[in-house]
C-alpha cells in the first residue's frame, strides 16, 4: 500500500544551501515571508555548522496550504548556492528520484552525496548571471528562480525584501530586486512546482513566529516581569526576544556572569514576589540543577526554559535532539518534586509557557519547560492565536497573622507565602530542612511532612486537559513529546487516509506523572509506540517507569540531529500491524 | 503582580526600633567566643542607627557558619546554597529595588565557590552592601584552608599547608569596580556597626570585610585583637591611591578605606503592566 498525502492539502519543501554567508538563509527567509504572504503556512527550520562565518547553512522551508509545522519525509527541490561543506548535512536533506536539484553551472560536480539520491538535476549559471547586476549577489538570482517555482508574485517578493533591507535603502533593494528578476528570467521555461489561491489575507490573521519568541510572549502573558540571562545556543533567542519587551510592562532582564548566577537571581526576585525566568540549554540547565533544588525546597516559583540540543556536554550546539529529559525529570538531588512541561509546537510554545508560569506561581514551585532547537529557531506561520487569561496568581499572605507560618501544613500542600514588605511576615527562605515556621530542623517528622506537603501540592493539583494533547481514536496510540509530534500529526493523518485509524497523545505534562488521565486515553488501545529523538529512548523509559501500560509497547527512537519524518513512523507502524 | 510587591505597611511604628527589635529568637549555632556573635550584633545596632522597619530589609546569605545570620534576625531573609549569595541578593535589588539588601557571609563561601560572583557584583554595581565575615578557615567542615588562608597554614586537608598564596578580597573588589570598601573588625561591634551603616548608606556595591577569628580551628586568631588599629588615613575616593595602600597595608587598618563616585546599576522599570496593556503581537504579523 502507498501512502499518500492527504488528497487536498498541498505541500512543497525545499532546501536552500550554500557556505556560511552565501545569504542562502536569507533567500529561504525572504521566501518563506513572501510565501506566507500569499496565504502559505508551514514553517522554515535552519541547519548549520558551529562556525558563525564561513562554515555551511542551509535553510529548510516547506509551504503548506493547511496549518502544518511539522517536516514532510524529502525535499521536492534543493537549491545549492554553492556545494562548499554541503556533505556535512547531506543525511539531514533527504531526496528522492523526483526531487529536483538547481544549482550553479560554475560551482563544480554535485557531490557523490547529494546526485546518489537520483534527483535530477538541473543547472544555472547563478553566479555569472549575478554579475550582470553592480553588486547583484548569487543568492538573489536563487530567491528568483525560488520565486518562479512556487509562483510567487514579484510584488510580495519586493514588499518582503523592502522590510528586510529596510535601512540598508532604496539601492540595495533595487539592486536586489533586480538580481531576483534575473532569477526568474533564467527558470522561466521550468514548470512552476506548487501554488495556492486564497482568498487575501487581513493583516493580522496570520503570524510569522519562531518557538524561541512564542515562549518569551507565553511567558510574559503569563505574568513574567524578571529574567536573568546567560546566552547560549539555541536558546538565546528567547531573552533576546525578552530584553526590549520587558520593559513594556514594568520589567527588567538583567544579564548574568554564569548560569549559577542566572537561576539564583531569579530565585531572589521571585522571592521578591516578582514572577521570574531564565532560559538555557543543556550545559546550562546541568549548572543550574543545585540551586533548582533550592527553589523547590525554599517553595519559590520560577520557570526555567532549556531548548534542548544535542548532548551530552557540548555535544551539537545547534542541532535538536530530545535529550534532556532525564536531567529536567531526575537531575535534582534528594526528593525534589518539581514541575517538568513541553511545548508540543512553535505555537504551543506561547500556551505552554503561559501555563508554565501560571502552574509555578499557583503551586510555588520550579518548572522546567523542555522546548528544542527545532521548534524554538523555527520560524512558523501561525494563525492570530487566541489570549488565554491565565496569568500568575501566586497565594500571598497579604495578612500574615501574628504567628505566621511559612511552611504551614496545609491540605493542599500550599502555604500562603509572604513578599518582604508585608509587616509581620518576615521569615528565613531555606535550603535546609525546616519547620512549619521556617527554622532549620533535622528532625525526622518536619523532615516528613514537608517533603509529603512538597510533593502534595503537585499531586493534588487539577491540570485539566492540559496535560497532553489527544486526537484520532483507533487500537493504536502513539505516544510522544514536543517537535516530534508534528510529524506524529501528519502520519496519523496519512494513516486515516488509508483506512488506519491511530490515537495521538502528546505530552505536555512530564512530570508530575498523569496515571489516571493516561489510563482513561488508552481504554480499548491494545498497541503503544512511544516516538522520540533520543538515543537511549528516554520518554519511553519514564513512561515505563511512571505508567502502567496493559497494551503491548514499542519504541521508536534515535538521536538528532536527523529528524523523525512522519513517512517513517507511518512505516513503523504498518509494519507492526 | 502589583498587589504582590507593593505591600504597604498596615500600622506604622511609633517607637524607635532598638538593636533588639532586628533580632530573631533563634538561638546561633555558632561555638562561644566566635566573632560572628559580634558581627551580627554590629548589623542589627547599624540597623538601630539606620531606623530601617525589618519587614523593608532582606539578609541573604549562603552557606558556612557565618551564613546562618539571615535566620538569627527578624528581617526577611535567604539562606541558599553555596557561594551564591550575591546572585539571590542581585536579582532580588534588581526586581525589588525599594527594598534594603544586606548580602552575608565567609572567606570561603565568598571567596571560593562564590568567587566569580564576587568579582560581578562589584562590576554590576547594584545597590547591595556585602558583609564578609573572615576567619581565613571552613568551620563548618571542620577546619580546611579558605582562599584567604596563609600558604603555610597546616590542616589536615592540605598537610603542610595548600602552598597557594593567599586571595585579597579589598585589592579584589576595588579592582571589580566596588563603590564602597572597609574593613572592620569583630571585637569592635560599635566601630563596625558604624562602618555598616555607611555601607548601607553608600549608594552602590559597598564591601565590608571584617576580620571575625574562629576561635575553634584558628585560637590564634584571638591576637587580632592586638594587632588592629584604626586606619590612619581618612577613606580616599582616588582608586589609585586605594590600590597603593591595600596593596600595602599588613591587613589590619580598620575603617573605611574606599569610596568611590560610580553610578549604582540602575533599571529602570516602571509599574508592572498586563502584558495585554501592551500589542506584543503586531512585530509577528504577516
Amino acid at each position: 500500500m502507498t501512502l499518500q498525502e492527504p488528497t487536498n492539502s498541498k505541500s512543497i519543501s525545499i532546501v536552500v544551501a550554500g557556505s556560511g554567508g552565501a545569504g542562502a538563509m536569507t533567500t529561504g527567509n525572504t521566501l518563506f515571508d513572501s510565501a506566507a504572504k500569499l496565504g502559505w503556512h508551514g514553517s522554515l527550520t535552519r541547519t548549520l555548522g558551529p562556525q558563525i562565518r564561513g562554515g555551511e547553512a542551509a535553510a529548510l522551508l516547506r509551504l503548506t496550504s493547511e496549518p502544518n509545522t511539522g517536516p514532510d519525509d524529502y525535499y521536492q527541490v534543493m537549491l545549492a548556492i554553492d556545494w562548499k561543506n554541503v556533505e556535512r548535512f547531506a543525511p539531514e536533506i533527504p531526496l528522492r528520484p523526483d526531487s529536483l536539484i538547481i544549482c550553479d553551472s560554475g560551482a563544480g560536480d554535485v557531490p557523490e552525496v547529494i546526485a546518489q539520491s537520483g534527483a535530477k538535476i538541473v543547472q544555472f549559471p547563478i553566479a555569472k548571471a549575478a554579475k550582470k547586476v553592480k553588486k547583484g549577489r548569487p543568492n538573489m538570482v536563487a530567491l528568483g528562480i525560488l520565486a518562479h517555482l512556487t509562483n510567487i508574485p514579484e510584488v510580495l517578493i519586493s514588499e518582503t525584501l523592502g522590510q528586510k533591507l529596510g535601512a540598508k535603502g532604496d539601492q540595495v533593494l533595487q539592486t536586489s530586486l533586480a538580481t531576483v528578476a534575473i532569477g526568474r528570467e533564467l527558470a522561466a521555461d521550468m514548470k512552476v512546482l506548487a501554488s495556492i489561491e486564497t482568498e487575501p489575507l487581513k493583516k493580522g490573521d496570520h503570524w510569522i513566529i519562531s518557538g524561541n519568541q512564542a515562549a518569551g510572549l507565553g511567558a510574559l502573558n503569563g505574568g513574567i516581569r524578571f529574567v536573568a540571562a546567560y546566552p547560549i545556543t539555541p536558546a538565546t533567542e528567547v531573552l533576546e526576544w525578552l530584553a526590549p519587551a520587558l520593559p513594556e510592562v514594568g520589567g527588567v532582564l538583567v544579564q548574568a556572569e554564569d548560569e549559577l548566577s542566572s537561576i539564583n537571581m531569579i530565585i531572589g526576585s521571585s522571592y521578591g514576589g516578582v514572577p521570574a525566568l531564565t532560559a538555557t540549554s543543556g550545559p546550562g540547565l546541568a549548572l543550574m540543577i543545585e540551586s533548582l533544588g533550592l527553589a523547590v525546597a525554599a517553595e519559590v516559583p520560577l520557570v526555567v526554559v532549556n531548548v534542548m540540543r544535542g548532548g551530552p556536554s557540548t555535544g551539537i550546539p545547534t542541532k535538536s535532539e530530545q535529550s534532556d529529559l532525564n536531567i529536567a525529570v531526575y537531575g535534582l538531588h534528594g526528593d525534589a518534586p518539581h514541575l517538568v512541561l513541553a511545548p508540543l509546537s512553535v505555537e504551543d510554545c506561547l500556551f505552554c509557557l503561559q501555563w508554565s508560569v501560571y502552574l509555578a506561581e499557583a503551586m510555588q514551585v520550579p518548572a522546567i519547560v523542555l522546548s528544542d532547537q527545532m521548534m524554538g529557531q523555527a520560524r512558523a506561520v501561525i494563525s492570530r492565536p487566541t489570549p488565554h487569561d491565565m496569568v500568575a496568581k501566586r497565594e500571598v499572605a497579604h495578612d500574615p497573622g501574628d504567628n505566621y507560618q511559612r511552611y504551614a501544613v496545609t491540605e493542599s500542600g500550599i502555604s500562603p507565602m509572604s513578599i518582604p514588605g508585608i509587616d509581620g511576615g518576615q521569615y528565613t527562605a531555606d535550603g535546609l530542612e525546616h519547620s512549619p515556621s521556617g527554622l532549620p530542623s533535622s528532625q525526622t517528622e518536619h523532615h516528613a511532612e514537608q517533603m509529603d506537603k512538597r510533593l502534595r501540592k503537585l499531586t493534588r493539583f487539577d491540570y485539566a486537559d492540559h496535560w497532553a494533547d489527544i486526537s484520532g481514536d483507533g487500537q493504536l496510540a502513539i505516544i510522544t513529546w514536543g517537535s516530534t509530534t508534528s510529524a506524529a500529526q501528519e502520519a496519523v493523518a496519512r494513516l486515516q487516509q488509508n483506512g488506519v485509524h491511530a490515537k495521538l497523545i502528546a505530552l505536555r505534562l512530564i512530570t508530575p506523572a498523569q496515571p489516571g488521565k493516561m489510563a482513561a486515553a488508552l481504554i480499548g488501545i491494545d498497541k503503544i509506540m512511544v516516538i522520540e529523538q533520543s538515543h537511549s529512548a528516554q520518554l519511553f523509559g519514564f513512561l515505563k517507569a511512571h505508567y502502567e501500560f496493559s497494551a503491548s509497547i514499542k519504541t521508536f527512537h534515535r538521536p538528532g540531529p536527523l529528524v523523525i519524518r512522519p513517512g517513517e513512523i507511518v512505516n513503523q507502524i504498518q509494519e507492526w500491524s | 503582580m502589583i498587589d504582590m510587591i507593593s505591600c504597604e505597611q498596615i500600622a506604622p511604628k511609633t517607637s524607635p526600633w532598638s538593636a533588639t527589635d532586628y533580632k530573631s529568637k533563634l538561638k546561633p549555632i555558632w561555638c562561644p567566643g566566635c566573632g560572628d556573635f559580634s558581627v551580627l550584633m554590629a548589623v542589627t545596632k547599624a540597623m538601630e542607627a539606620l531606623q530601617l522597619a525589618p519587614k523593608d530589609l532582606a539578609v541573604v546569605s549562603g552557606i558556612g557558619c557565618s551564613s546562618r545570620i539571615p535566620a538569627y534576625t527578624s528581617c526577611y531573609g535567604f539562606h541558599g546554597v553555596h557561594g551564591r549569595s550575591l546572585p539571590v541578593a542581585a536579582g532580588l535589588k534588581a526586581a525589588r529595588p525599594d527594598l534594603t539588601v544586606l548580602c552575608t557571609g565567609g572567606d570561603g563561601d565568598g571567596f571560593s565557590i562564590g568567587g566569580n560572583h564576587f568579582m560581578h557584583a562589584c562590576r554590576r554595581n547594584l545597590d547591595i552592601t556585602y558583609v564578609v565575615m573572615d576567619n581565613q578557615v571552613y568551620g563548618m567542615t571542620k577546619g580546611q584552608a579558605s582562599p584567604t588562608t596563609a600558604p603555610d597554614w597546616d590542616n589536615p586537608l592540605t598537610p603542610g599547608g595548600t602552598g597557594i598564596s593567599p586571595f585579597f578580597p579589598l585589592v579584589i573588589a576595588l579592582a571589580a569596580g566596588a563603590n564602597f570598601l572597609a574593613r572592620g573588625f569583630s571585637g569592635d561591634p560599635e566601630g563596625t556597626a558604624h562602618i555598616i551603616k555607611q555601607a548601607i548608606e553608600y549608594p552602590g556595591f559597598s564591601f565590608v570585610h571584617v576580620l571575625s577569628p574562629c576561635v575553634t580551628y584558628r585560637p590564634e586568631q584571638k591576637e587580632w585583637r592586638n594587632m588592629v588599629r584604626p586606619s590612619p588615613v581618612e577613606a580616599t575616593t582616588d582608586s589609585a591611591r586605594a590600590a597603593r595602600r591595600l596593596m600595602t597595608d599588613d591587613g589590619f587598618n580598620i575603617g573605611v578605606l574606599f569610596r568611590g563616585d560610580r553610578q549604582p546599576f540602575n533599571l529602570h522599570h516602571g509599574a508592572s503592566k498586563a502584558a495585554s496593556s501592551y500589542d506584543f503581537g503586531a512585530q509577528f504579523e504577516i
